[in-house]
């Protein structure tokens, strides 16, 4: 993966060739010996760039080769390598090269006017929304049913970040304190400045191989063992927000494939979405790592840090690492990879992790995808 | 060794960009759209003039949806009948935002959030604004009532009502 | 009943980065009125405009070579109508220039009595340039 930054000079094509060529260079493979490419990338409006999957695909490695770009939103970071083993997993390819980027800093002055045209043109956008008013409203009615403070949120914005000091692409890590995210600037109750990730450019990229390949390239296998993924209605205002209802239906098409009954027991490292703060214990919650409502307690206690019992983002996550949508991929899918074949070097959970799992969210409060790894 | 390894990038600041150290080529794109409103919406923005919400029932789930759409999401069969709805109903969920659309900062907070409204099955709503009311004084599951526009101010739009302010003793 | 219509737009305004070959093709047009390209030496292809790498093997290219401004145009066409349908007063020709020596080629405007594909064509520059494409005013024979 890239450095994860609000701006950088490479344009998404470079970036896409920067973070390709990273992967096949950890793998030992070079590009004659990818047999199909995987683009990830959310709306064409923050690159600026219509047909986004076919501007960048030379600089994926996606030239003369069978090629798809995959687009759920936010979800996409997770749903890109899912789209990767359907490749490998059908037969269809031994090696399919996973690319995922996002440029938001060519939507200029701010990418919040593309968020913009998310909303519905009749019934949302006349009311002018700003894309955290979603998210304040969902923290809202998160915080309100199960009766949690806000300094038990703001606890993940400082681990996170603190987490992010070890990570070598972060863009926002920092040492803070409870109080430096309560102090920081109101933008739309109850989020605050420091509750949420920044717009990022950057670019990720991972290898998927057939065992029969794999085993070849390394003695550290690492197997996808269950993905899955659902979408709601787009009817937001017609369900209740406090609870990832989508989360938890493909967290469980996840686990059915991977054979896991007990979720919390068996899942030694988690990285799920964390564009705010309070969504990553909302995801855990989803991903039925504890109780509704029990993941502010857990991270409370402690559990969720590095050391701890399920450590939780140990990759410093969107909040401390950076959000450029899709290529968060590297700290969700990669991050979970890096740490199954102890690859994580400073980020390394000391558990000796065997089963890990990640997600990512997106669109109008409505979309999951869900990936475990084990360990080979 | 920490994953990744020498990861590449070139950061660009913003004073180079304002000091024009990198070309750069800008683009401001001026397309236009028409969105049909499509059967539903059409009526339901024609009530909103006439200062009423109108809802959709589902004979199959016995649902009254809103806003109103002619097929059931979930039965998957086309709804039968519209229902007029109250102008009344719950907050749901809220914020209080000094950020406008673009996200740049505003003094005056907006109070925003989700309103469902009584006689539309549970949970089913609309985000809208609310005034009248506090910082202090707002919560989930506070009653309110739309504030409609005069009459000859309305235009068939979601802006008609002007927001929801709470409910008031005895009021229905 | 009746049906109706929301009018609206997607306003959004961009600002592109040139990226890391684009920085230094636009700085050599503006500064010192060159094309320059980047090659491959393994698939002995020259990539103009540059690229950072080979779209074939995915060599990171650092060989840069000047190009000649001249060229011969591979394809054309003469438009009559601008961007919204409206019909131009006077109709121009814009074409896909091959430039000698290399595999690639820009996409420009072409001014010439009679536009023929294969004929050879040469770069007019601008005298105040900015690092832009259209520092290149047109082609021309």
């Amino acid at each position: 993966m890239t450095i994860f930054r609000r701006r950088l000079q490479e344009t998404g094509k470079e970036m896409s060739y920067e973070a390709s060529k990273m992967a096949l260079e950890e793998a030992g493979l070079e590009l004659k010996d990818v047999d199909s490419v995987v683009l990830g990338s959310a709306p064409d409006a923050f690159d600026g760039i219509h047909l986004k999957g076919e501007n960048l695909l030379d600089g994926a490695g996606g030239a003369g080769k069978p090629y798809l770009r995959v687009f759920v939103g936010g979800g996409t970071a997770v749903f890109s390598p899912i789209a990767g083993w359907w490749h490998v997993a059908s037969g269809l390819a031994d090696v399919c090269l996973v690319v995922a980027e996002e440029k938001m800093s060519s939507c200029f002055p701010h990418p919040q006017s593309a968020f913009g045209h998310i909303w519905d043109p009749i019934l949302d956008r006349p009311l002018k929304p700003n894309l955290v008013w979603i998210f304040a409203m969902e923290m809202n009615r998160y915080m309100t049913v199960h009766g949690i403070k806000k300094e038990d949120i703001a606890r993940v914005a400082v681990k996170n970040k603190r987490n992010a000091l070890d990570h070598p692409c972060a863009q926002l890590a920092a040492d803070l304190t409870i109080e430096d995210v309560l102090n920081s600037e109101v933008l739309a109750w109850p989020v605050q400045m420091l509750d949420i990730s920044p717009p990022s450019d950057g670019a990720s990229a991972m290898i998927l191989a057939s065992e029969e390949v794999a085993k070849k390239l390394t003695d550290d296998l690492v197997y996808l063992s269950g993905a899955g993924w659902c979408i709601d209605s787009t009817m937001w205002t017609d369900r209740d927000l406090y609870f990832p209802e989508y989360v938890a239906r493909a967290a469980k098409m996840a686990y059915k494939m991977a054979k896991i009954e007990n979720p919390p027991k068996e899942i030694d490292v988690a990285e799920p979405y964390d564009p705010f703060d309070y969504k990553e214990l909302h995801h855990m919650e989803g991903l039925l790592l504890c109780d509704k409502g029990e993941a502010p307690i857990l991270t409370r206690e402690g559990v969720t840090e590095r050391d701890g019992d399920l450590p939780v983002c140990p990759s410093g996550g969107l909040l401390g690492v950076g959000n450029p949508i899709a290529a968060t991929m590297g700290i969700k899918a990669c991050e979970i990879y890096w740490q199954l074949a102890g690859k994580a070097g400073k980020r390394q959970v000391p558990n000796d992790p065997q089963v890990g799992i990640c997600q990512a969210w997106g669109d109008l409060m409505q979309y999951g995808s869900v990936l475990i790894m084990r360990r080979g | 060794m920490t994953k990744p390894e020498n990861p590449r990038g070139v950061e660009l600041s913003s004073k180079q960009m304002k000091e024009g150290d990198v070309i750069v080529n800008k683009w401001d794109p001026r397309v236009k759209y028409a969105w049909a409103t499509g059967e539903a919406i059409s009526r339901f923005l024609e009530e909103m003039k006439n200062g009423k919400l109108i809802a959709r029932k589902c004979d199959s789930c016995d649902r009254i949806l809103f806003p109103p759409r002619m097929f059931c999401e979930e039965c998957f069969k086309p709804t039968t009948e519209w229902v007029y709805i109250k102008d009344t109903g719950k907050i749901e969920t809220y914020s209080i935002s000094y950020l406008d659309k673009d996200a740049r900062r505003i003094t005056d907070p907006i109070f925003v959030g989700v309103v469902s409204i009584d006689g539309a099955s549970e949970k089913m709503g609309i985000m809208h604004y609310f005034d009248e009311t506090t910082k202090e004084d707002i919560h989930i599951g506070m009653p309110v009532k739309a504030v409609w526009k005069p009459p000859e101010e309305r235009e068939g739009a979601i802006t008609d009502i002007k927001y929801f302010r709470p409910l008031k003793e005895g009021e229905e | 009943m009746s049906f109706t219509h929301w009018h609206g737009d997607m306003e959004a305004q961009y600002i592109y980065t040139a990226g890391i070959a684009g920085e230094r093709f636009f700085r050599e047009l503006k500064d010192n009125g060159k094309l320059v390209g980047t090659r491959c030496p393994k698939c002995d292809i020259t990539y103009v405009p540059p690229r950072m790498y080979c779209e074939k093997c995915f060599a990171e290219l650092d060989e840069w070579k000047d190009v000649p401004l001249e060229g011969e145009v591979v394809a054309h066409t003469e438009v009559h109508v601008d961007i919204e349908d409206n019909k131009l007063a006077e109709p121009f020709v814009i074409g896909f220039v091959r430039i000698d020596g290399t595999q690639g080629g820009l996409v420009h405007y072409i001014k010439a009595p009679e536009v023929r594909n294969g004929m050879k064509v040469k770069a007019v520059l601008k005298d105040d340039r900015v690092g832009s494409i259209l520092d290149i005013e047109h082609f021309a024979p």
